[in-house]
């Protein structure tokens, strides 16, 4: 099922991004291992989405490299790794016609497609809907729908960037099990979230983001037990002071 | 005032007895505007959409350019017709001037950069909001231009629509490289034209009449599929 198997570990060797001068991410260094989902935290601002952004590729770092597998290849990621936004397209089509859209590059026929997208409807509860137009699901549906989508292309690496953020409890209880069904399945995980209660529910390990570097990265029960910066200790106490944000 | 009344009335008496120079007139008028719209949205909705989603060189410039000639005179464009296919133009051989392809030609110039133009802004709104994502599905260029053309198709059948009217309502270039001659090239803004300037008001107002029916049908047309892809798709 996976494309690409030998992109992990992963390990990023200073990477800094300055769009306009201001450091966004400054040298910041991470290694992630084979499996397991890590949770990734910190202020508003802090990083964590162009640190996302950065792993796919889109935006072209000003310093640093990404090596990946094994050798330590570096360049552009290859197949294999697919990042979730927080606002998910839904193209004006049908729920299934948006889950399948991820099939259509990698050369797969219409019908098998559908088959394939149908099957991942039932997966995670939207096959009822499927005939309907994805643009009117609610919010949550289509966070679901977007997992789905990005799931159906088997990446081996899936980041996904605040996919709980607008979701009710039982929505996010729902998206969380997807989560770790897709991890069962072998894909390692990467989830922005601003949900202390959900780091300490799925995460295997905590990265604690602050002014565009990795201030910490620690197993998760560490990192609530007994944090190793202050600013850390701050933020999960909802204490963290302005200007040690950025 | 009664003259005035008695030219409304032969109008009407016209088109409810369904005259058959007013038929004839109308059908050459859709065939002539239909064919160029139909190859106008061929050419300028992928151009207008690449334009949105291409990177190269000197793509603000062909941007300026598209936008600029939305705004043609239509004379301007039936003269420059007329020079490519008059009998000492480089493509006089086809023979093709006062007929109505060389009338569909100059239209479908017309309405190239409208459709260019209008499919070029919508698929830049959608290519804004998606081309992380499509990037991050690894949909190739031309993939991604499909792929938004189909997503804004309401849009851009609107786009087609004001196309239409356009075409149907341009009086300059379809004179000039029509000629306007009667059963052959004789459209509705032409015969109108003509028709007012030999006195025959009645024939003129009738056509007038269908004319402004039809661009409001369009209108009417464009709206309601609007309401319908908004509840249908959100
Ligand atoms: N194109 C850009 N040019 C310049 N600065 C940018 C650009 N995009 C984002 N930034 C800045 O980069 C910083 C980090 O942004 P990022 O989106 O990664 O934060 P985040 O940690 O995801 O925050 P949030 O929790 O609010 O989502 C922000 O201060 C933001 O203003
Ligand atoms: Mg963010």
């Amino acid at each position: 099922m996976h494309i690409d198997d030998a992109i992990l570990p992963l390990r990023i060797r200073g990477l800094s991004y300055r769009p306009n001068g201001r450091a966004v991410l400054a040298g910041l260094e991470l290694e992630l291992g084979i499996e397991g989902i890590t949770l990734v935290l910190g202020a508003n601002g802090s990083g964590k989405t162009m640190l996302l952004r950065a792993i796919c590729g889109l935006i072209e770092p000003s310093a640093g490299r990404i090596e990946w597998g094994p050798a330590g290849e570096g360049g552009r990621p290859r197949a294999g790794v697919m990042m979730l936004f927080q606002h998910p397209m839904m193209l004006r089509s049908s729920v299934l016609d948006n889950v399948a859209l991820g099939l259509r590059p990698l050369g797969v026929p219409a019908p098998e497609r559908r088959r394939r997208a149908m099957a991942m409807l039932e997966r995670i509860g939207l096959a009822d809907r499927a005939g309907d137009s994805a643009r009117q699901l609610s919010g949550g549906e289509q966070q679901r729908l977007a997992l789905a989508r990005a799931w159906l292309t088997g990446p081996r690496l899936l980041l996904l960037d605040e996919p709980t953020a607008s979701l009710d409890p039982s929505a996010t209880a729902e998206v969380e099990r997807i989560v770790r069904e897709i991890r069962t399945d072998g894909t390692r995980i990467v989830m922005v979230t601003h949900n202390l209660g959900q780091a300490t529910r799925l995460g295997d390990d905590v990265i604690f983001m602050a002014a565009g570097r990795v201030c910490e990265h620690t197993p998760v029960q560490r990192f609530f037990s007994r944090p190793q910066s202050e600013e850390a200790r701050l933020f999960i106490q909802g204490e963290l002071p302005w200007h040690m944000r950025f | 005032m009664s003259a005035f009344a008695a030219t409304f009335t032969d109008a009407v008496s016209l088109l409810v007895t369904f005259d058959h120079r007013v038929a004839e007139i109308v059908g050459l008028s859709l065939r002539v505007s239909g064919a160029a719209v139909v190859l106008g949205a061929l050419i300028g909705l992928p151009l207008g959409a690449c334009l949105a989603v291409a990177r190269f060189p000197g793509k603000s410039v062909l941007t300026v350019l598209v936008n600029g000639l939305m705004g043609l005179p239509s004379v301007v464009v039936g003269v420059v017709v007329y020079l490519f296919l008059s009998r000492s133009g480089p493509l006089g051989e086809f023979g093709l001037l006062y007929t109505p392809p060389a009338m569909v030609v100059a239209q479908t110039l017309l309405v190239v950069p409208l459709m260019a133009a209008i499919a070029r802004q919508v698929v830049d709104d959608a290519w804004q909001r998606y081309e992380e994502e499509l990037r991050m599905l690894r949909f190739s260029w031309w993939r991604s231009v499909t792929t938004l053309l189909h997503d804004c198709r309401h849009s851009l059948l609107v786009a087609l629509l004001a196309g239409l009217g356009r075409a149907m309502s341009e009086v300059g270039a379809v004179m000039i490289v029509g000629g306007n001659i009667d059963r052959a090239t004789r459209v509705m803004t032409t015969a109108i034209a003509l028709e007012t300037s030999k006195g025959d008001l009645a024939l003129a107002i009738a056509l007038g009449i269908v004319l402004i029916f039809l661009i409001l049908a369009l209108n009417a047309l464009a709206f309601g599929l609007r309401h319908w892809a908004i509840r249908r798709f959100g």
